[in-house]
């Protein structure tokens, strides 16, 4: 009894963190979908109106498949691109070059990211950096601001650094012996890569790809500033049915997909993730 | 002679160390109730820069007041900000013009007393009477500045002459490069000019915002992006916009200033005007304060500083801020038309009807019209 009640001791803080500022939040937003607005302000009540509402526009799906599309291609593009940098820091660099690389990694989170985000106008702007440069070579100019891949570059901007670390902290976490193993067996680098190594970094590897997609999903700032809102991603969507009519219960509405579906995504991610440990 | 005070005598003080401690105290309190009285803080709800030292400075300085702004963008976002605070949070409400009557209707501000003010100075008859400002013989609001939305552009881009016409906005030099500023009610109101509604421009039936609708998604192919104020300001400052919908002088003014090659006109079809009045926020314990500023923002002065607001320009109200502004800035009052005589002289252009003042919808919701912003926005 002492030793159950020591152990809830320790566990208090968490179970009422997560009770007063998630659990509760969340109850509210989801009775808050069924609130109404009466001018301005929102009144209590009981209706399935703003459900109905949009889930039967156009708009909300057409976001809503958007922005799963383009935060699932983000993830997989900072996945990949963080990969063969992951792998030259987990098995090439010595221990001190690891450290000094992880730090560096870090440094970009000491900046606003909005500051960064502003940065990329010079860099993606027609009369910018990337253009002046194809332009020696007689291309361009290309529009990249306002655009989808504007909010891509964003997204990678937030989530290349932590998917990196996270890649990183992965595969050098992999058993050294077995891929010893793996070559003294005579195994080919590359089959040596994708039997060996990825299995065994799996659960790192899906988590990184899934705080990346987290992050870009429910990300407002990149859309907006990189894509110009054109066309809009479900946060922008958020903002507009906020900022006209104060329609704070149609916004819940769109933020319970939201959750539900990185709910849902990341449950199948960790599932998929630690599937085969589970089996052995 | 003193000696430092042992800790011992700061633990268990003597009768002599408390009389001491007592004067020492009762010395001090004039200053601490200066220092307390130094500044009242004057909470202030308002568009970006109504706050800012250019602005305020002076008054702050020469009243011994404060103000702590609260910034909105678009007059249903101030609504819902005062409709969420207790009664008195507000001291001060910078409103457009068109939405001071839901201000005065949810009981969110004050009674003015009319002669405060001075009416008889005002440059148009309907800046003393504004719409939606009275009820009845009682005051609620009164205007401070006003300016015009029209076609903004890129001078290198399209011509002057092409400028006298919404239709630029479907010109193929400008395709992907038409920026709108993010908020229906402007872009859809010019929208709603070049379709000819100039007579209703908020007042459509049904056909007419179908209409409205189907010319507005056929510009769609030409958007480049919707934009925020600085997003705005940064898109045409770049040269990634060429046009921009749903904005006018008062953002393309600022960057002309810096030398950047736009303008804004008003189109043969016509322009809105966009109005800010000052109000009293309800249960305002600082009322009077508020009121002597709302004067000085009225005084010439004041309306010079508006019109050379560093966020964004407006024009003056009153005779004596025009009078006072060409004397002391007459290059600002210039490039505003603000002249005696100048053919695109703002007042002129209400006086000869190709001004609507900005509105909200009649006939449909702001509802409505937000989720047709936002099926236009997806299209």
């Amino acid at each position: 009894m002492t030793k159950r009640l020591y152990a809830l001791t320790f566990r208090l803080p968490l179970i009422l963190w997560s009770a007063l500022f998630f659990i509760g939040p969340l109850i509210f937003l989801a009775a808050m979908s069924f609130f109404l607005v009466k001018n301005y302000r929102m009144v209590e009540a009981f209706e399935t109106v703003n459900w109905v509402r949009m889930f039967s526009r156009g708009f909300f799906w057409d976001a809503y498949w958007r922005t799963l599309g383009l935060a699932a291609l983000a993830s997989a593009l900072a996945s990949l691109i963080a990969f063969p940098a992951a792998y030259a820091l987990a098995f090439r660099a010595s221990d001190t070059q690891r450290r000094l690389a992880i730090a560096f990694l870090i440094i970009p989170f000491f900046t606003s990211y909005l500051v960064r985000v502003f940065s990329w106008f010079v860099i993606l702007a027609e009369a910018g950096v990337i253009n002046a440069m194809l332009g020696t070579i007689g291309l361009g100019p290309y529009t990249m601001l306002n655009t989808a891949f504007g909010t891509v570059v964003g997204w990678l901007t937030l989530t290349l650094p932590l998917v990196l670390i996270l890649q990183t902290l992965a595969l050098a976490s992999v058993d050294r012996n077995l891929i010893e193993a793996a070559q003294n067996l005579g195994c080919p680098p590359l089959r040596t890569l994708l039997s060996v190594i990825l299995p065994a970094a799996k659960t790192g590897l899906i988590v990184a790809a899934l705080i990346a997609f987290i992050l870009s999903f429910g990300d407002f700032v990149s859309p907006y500033y990189l894509g110009g809102s054109k066309p809009p991603t479900l946060p922008i969507l958020i903002i507009d049915t906020t900022k006209s009519g104060q329609q704070w219960p149609r916004a819940a509405v769109v933020a319970i997909v939201m959750m539900a579906t990185l709910i849902t995504i990341a449950f199948a991610a960790v599932t998929a993730a630690y599937a085969k440990r589970a089996s052995r | 002679m003193m000696f430092p005070k042992s800790p011992k005598s700061l633990i268990k003080p003597s009768r002599r160390d408390v009389l001491a401690y007592g004067a020492a105290g009762a010395l001090s309190a004039p200053f601490v109730n200066r220092a307390w009285a130094q500044t009242t803080e004057l909470n202030m709800l308002a568009w970006y820069g109504h706050g800012e030292p250019d602005i305020v400075g002076a008054f702050e300085e020469a009243n011994n007041v404060k103000f702590v702004p609260k910034y909105y963008a678009g007059g249903d976002n101030m609504l819902a900000l005062i409709a969420q605070s207790p009664p008195g949070t507000y001291d001060v409400i910078l409103s457009d013009a068109e939405f001071v009557q839901q201000l005065n209707a949810a009981g969110y501000i004050e009674p003015l007393d009319a002669g405060d003010y001075p009416f008889d100075d005002m440059l148009h008859p309907d800046f003393a009477k504004f719409p939606g400002h009275w009820d009845g013989d009682t005051l609620f609001s009164v205007m401070v500045r006003f300016g015009h939305l029209g076609v903004s552009y890129n001078t290198t881009a399209i011509s002057a002459e092409d400028a006298m016409s919404y239709k630029c906005f479907w010109n193929e030099a400008v395709t992907g490069k038409v920026g709108h500023f993010d908020w229906h009610l402007p872009s859809l109101g010019m929208i709603s000019l070049y379709n000819g509604n100039a007579a209703g421009l908020w007042d459509l039936d049904d056909a007419a915002w179908s209409a409205v609708q189907e010319t507005t998604m056929s510009l769609r192919p030409q958007v480049g992006g919707y934009f925020d104020y600085g997003g705005t300001f940064n898109s045409l400052k770049n040269g990634e916009m060429l046009a921009m919908c749903g904005i006018g002088d008062w953002i393309t003014g600022v960057l002309e200033k810096d030398g950047a090659p736009v303008a804004s006109v008003i189109p043969e079809e016509g322009g809105i005007q966009w109005t800010e009045s000052y109000c009293i926020g309800k249960g305002s314990a600082k009322a009077d304060i508020v009121k002597t500023f709302m004067q000085y923002m009225l005084s010439p002065e004041g309306q010079v500083k508006s019109a050379q607001m560093a966020a964004y320009p407006g024009n003056c109200i009153t005779k004596g801020g025009r009078a006072l502004l060409n004397e002391v800035d007459g290059a600002e009052a210039a490039r505003t038309h603000q002249v005696e005589g100048d053919p695109m002289n703002p007042i002129t252009l209400i006086e000869t009807g190709r001004i609507h003042y900005r509105d909200i919808p009649k006939n449909q919701t702001l509802e409505d019209w937000n989720d047709f912003w936002s099926e236009y926005k997806n299209a």
